[in-house]
């Protein structure tokens, strides 16, 4: 009976025509006529009635098996595709279980779409049997949510969370749905209608600003441009490279920001903060303009704030008005999105170039070029698998990482020239982001290739999903930098801890290629450096599903260049690539 | 320093709890609040005093504007507004003390509205600077229960704090 219901022609016509439908139905049709093709989630009591209206519907139903990794496989879809990535689970510790991956998607502004059923209206504040509160719990951590109290308020409501989601700032939303709702009748008709009065984001920048911003530059002798996740998500990468081009602006960015530039550009000054290049610390801190886009200077990017750019003007173009003098005093706030800015501030300044000044990074670049040791003990240095990872997939490849060490090398060895590229939890730092992300990225974007490389350690946050990739023939490629340590934590003790190792060493295992090959997935173990490149290949050349390579690197690489904590990014240790 | 927020809101369930959490997150305490519905049966207004630095207090009311349920914020602490809070006020009274209270009473012009035995409730009306100098005056009489509303305040003469006309928007 549904299979006629759900309308998934795409047809104008019929697409607006009224429909009687259980709140189930309604639900699984408004997703279909939001154009959602994909949705993680996992069943349970209060999602049945929807879990019976998705059976042998259109929609692509992947069956995770924990909850925290529906959220962030719907987060890795949103950041690989640009579309809004959707989850559901079921109330209570369901509900509950997504909330890491909401506040990730929250903290790097990522538009997902979260579903929760809950018990029935009349139990809720009762403390029923799976009953949590959860849109009180995440509160903080979305954008907006919603208690859906009448099934007739339920097409509306889908609507306006995909509205929200997507629109100005993205960001997650959540819809909390009790299951009586999902059974009672309704009359379903889609609307494109939207009435959200206090939700208005300014796309447009003010003009005024704007020739401000624009004098500014051609005024400045020693520009940056300092780039975040803003750019990707504005779709405003383009527009950076243009504007860099025309008037001559190195261009640094955030971790968010990667691929909002191409890597190898001469005008690239790589990832600025605590791990970022020397060069690019040393521009920001001695720029006399620093212009930021749609980046919101946080604390791993500004070291100390008192030392932060401390000779430049900013200009700081956001969407989001509550960023603008967050962080620090800015002198030139444009409100606005940064592709529509940008389009603006291109037509507004005059080709011009400050040799000089970009004679100077070029001599920074020489000095203090990203590099690492060889290990007397002829380990593979993580580095140097992030650089045959590069060499084999030539650049093209969509890398999703975890947290810590290895996300660091990432950043700074694998040189991104798309967005959308690169797929890593920045703001919330969620060990165990990775892999899931992967998941949902290799399923937005068939057409890439999808590659995770992990830590040991957040790698079995969520190792469960090797069975999820395994049962779809999903074609990621997991390879996982494995140290024993969590290397990161371990670097710390080391350098502010007296090398007191408090909990840190994780070697004792798991064996990771059995326990991949126990999920049904096929994996090898790389030990030499000679080894690797066939390795990488052998991943690389699977088609039709996952693939593990557990890479046992130098147990003790250090990741430098590092700002230490409440230093100013001059004040970095390890410049040369280690401390001697 | 001391802030009053007007806010015009929906009348949603859970749009105290949003406000109000944005300003418990930086650790600020609201020193009242006050939430009734306006000439739109839809929309309520809020009152807020909050006591702190500018530059937070600044963010804190950006990020409230970012609330979809949020219709509109203004700081009116500079501009030039009537604010009236109501407090009631049960003071133990007797026979003896009666008429020395009523005679505070009438200063204020505050009213008794109740008379018990042993003590009368003064309702008072005015700004804070009233109602705190009437419970100071009262005092040494015994107060047994304050209760107040908090602040609310509309700006003086034509200047409006409307609420934005709703729009559709067609995507």
């Amino acid at each position: 009976m549904l299979d006629k219901m759900i309308n998934n022609t795409g047809d104008k016509e019929e697409k607006g025509k009224p429909v009687r439908l259980s709140g189930a139905q309604a639900f699984v049709q408004a997703l279909i006529d939001q154009g959602v093709d994909t949705i993680f989630g996992y069943p349970g009591g209060s999602v049945l009635p929807i879990y019976d209206a998705i059976y042998q519907s259109p929609l692509r139903h992947i069956l995770v098996r924990h909850e925290q990794a529906a959220a962030h496989a719907a987060d890795g879809y949103a950041r690989a595709t640009g579309r809004p990535g959707v989850c559901l689970a079921t109330s209570g510790p369901g509900a509950t279980n997504l909330v890491t991956g909401i506040a990730t998607a929250w903290m790097d502004s990522s538009p997902v779409v979260a579903f929760t059923g809950n018990v029935a209206r009349q139990l809720i504040g009762r403390d029923a049997f799976q009953e949590a509160d959860i849109t009180g719990i995440t509160l903080p951590i979305t954008k907006h949510n919603f208690v859906v109290r009448e099934a007739g308020e339920l097409p509306r409501i889908i609507r306006e969370a995909f509205h929200i989601a997507t629109t100005g700032r993205p960001g997650p939303v959540l819809v909390d749905i009790p299951k009586d709702v999902t059974l009672e009748e309704i009359t379903y008709q889609y609307t494109d209608h939207v009435n959200l009065p206090g939700f208005r984001p300014t796309y447009q920048g003010h003009i005024r600003q704007i020739n401000e911003a624009a004098r500014a530059i051609m005024a400045a002798k020693r520009p940056v441009l300092y780039i975040g996740g803003g750019v990707i998500s504005s779709g405003a990468a383009d527009l950076v490279r243009q504007l860099a081009e025309k008037v001559g602006l190195p261009v640094t960015f955030t971790l968010m920001g990667i691929g909002g530039f191409p890597g190898h550009h001469p005008l690239a000054l790589g990832m600025l903060g605590m791990h970022g290049t020397v060069y690019a610390n040393l521009a920001v801190s001695r720029c006399d303009l620093l212009i930021a886009v749609g980046a919101r200077f946080d604390d791993r990017v500004t070291g100390r704030l008192d030392s932060f750019a401390r000779e430049a003007k900013i200009i700081h173009i956001d969407i989001d008005p509550a960023e603008i003098g967050k962080n620090v005093r800015v002198d030139i706030p444009v409100v606005g999105d940064a592709r529509t800015v940008l389009a603006e501030l291109i037509r507004k300044v005059s080709t011009k170039r400050e040799a000089e000044w970009l004679g100077q990074i070029e001599e920074w670049k020489k000095q203090y070029p990203l590099r690492y040791k060889e290990d007397p003990a002829g380990s593979i240095m993580p580095q140097f698998l992030v650089e045959e990872i590069y060499a084999v997939t030539g650049g093209h490849a969509v890398v999703a990482s975890d947290v810590g060490q290895h996300q660091m090398w990432l950043a700074q060895y694998y040189k991104f020239s798309t967005p959308r590229s690169h797929i890593s939890s920045g703001g919330l730092g969620t060990m165990g982001f990775g892999f899931p992300a992967g998941i949902g990225a290799a399923l937005g974007r068939p057409d890439r290739q999808v590659w995770c490389l992990c830590g040991d350690g957040s790698f079995q946050m969520n190792s469960q999903e090797l069975t999820t990739a395994a049962v779809y023939g999903i074609p990621v490629k997991v390879v996982v930098c494995n140290n024993g340590y969590l290397g990161m934590v371990r670097q710390w003790q080391e350098i502010f801890f007296a090398n007191r190792l408090s909990h840190s060493d994780i070697g004792s295992g798991p064996d990771l290629v059995k326990l991949a090959e126990a999920h049904g997935v096929p994996a090898r173990r790389v030990e030499k450096p000679a080894e690797l490149r066939a390795a990488l290949e052998w991943a690389a050349a699977r088609q039709d599903g996952p693939v593990l390579v557990d890479v046992r690197v130098a147990r003790e690489a250090n990741v430098f260049p590092m700002v230490p904590l409440g230093a100013g990014l001059e004040d970095m240790i390890g410049k040369e690539g280690w401390v001697k | 320093m001391k802030h009053i927020l007007s806010l015009i809101v929906l009348n949603h369930a859970g749009v105290l709890t949003r406000v109000a959490g944005l300003f418990s997150r930086r650790g600020y305490n609201i020193e009242s609040i006050a939430v009734g519905i306006t000439e739109d049966p839809n929309v309520s207004r809020m009152t807020i005093v909050v006591d702190g630095d500018e530059n937070v207090v600044e963010q804190i009311t950006k990020n409230v504007h970012k609330l979809i349920d949020v219709l509109k914020v203004s700081d009116i602490t500079h501009d030039d507004c009537v604010d009236r809070e109501l407090a009631l006020i049960k003071v133990t009274a007797n026979s003896s003390n009666r008429s020395e209270i009523l005679q505070i009473v009438d200063i204020f012009r505050a009213r008794i509205v109740d008379v018990g035995e042993q003590s009368v409730i003064v309702e008072v009306t005015g700004d804070e600077g009233k109602v705190d100098a009437i419970i100071q005056l009262l005092r040494p009489y015994g107060i047994k229960e304050v209760a107040r509303t908090g602040m609310i305040a509309m700006v003086r003469g034509t200047k409006m704090q409307k609420t934005p006309s709703r729009r559709v928007i067609n995507i």
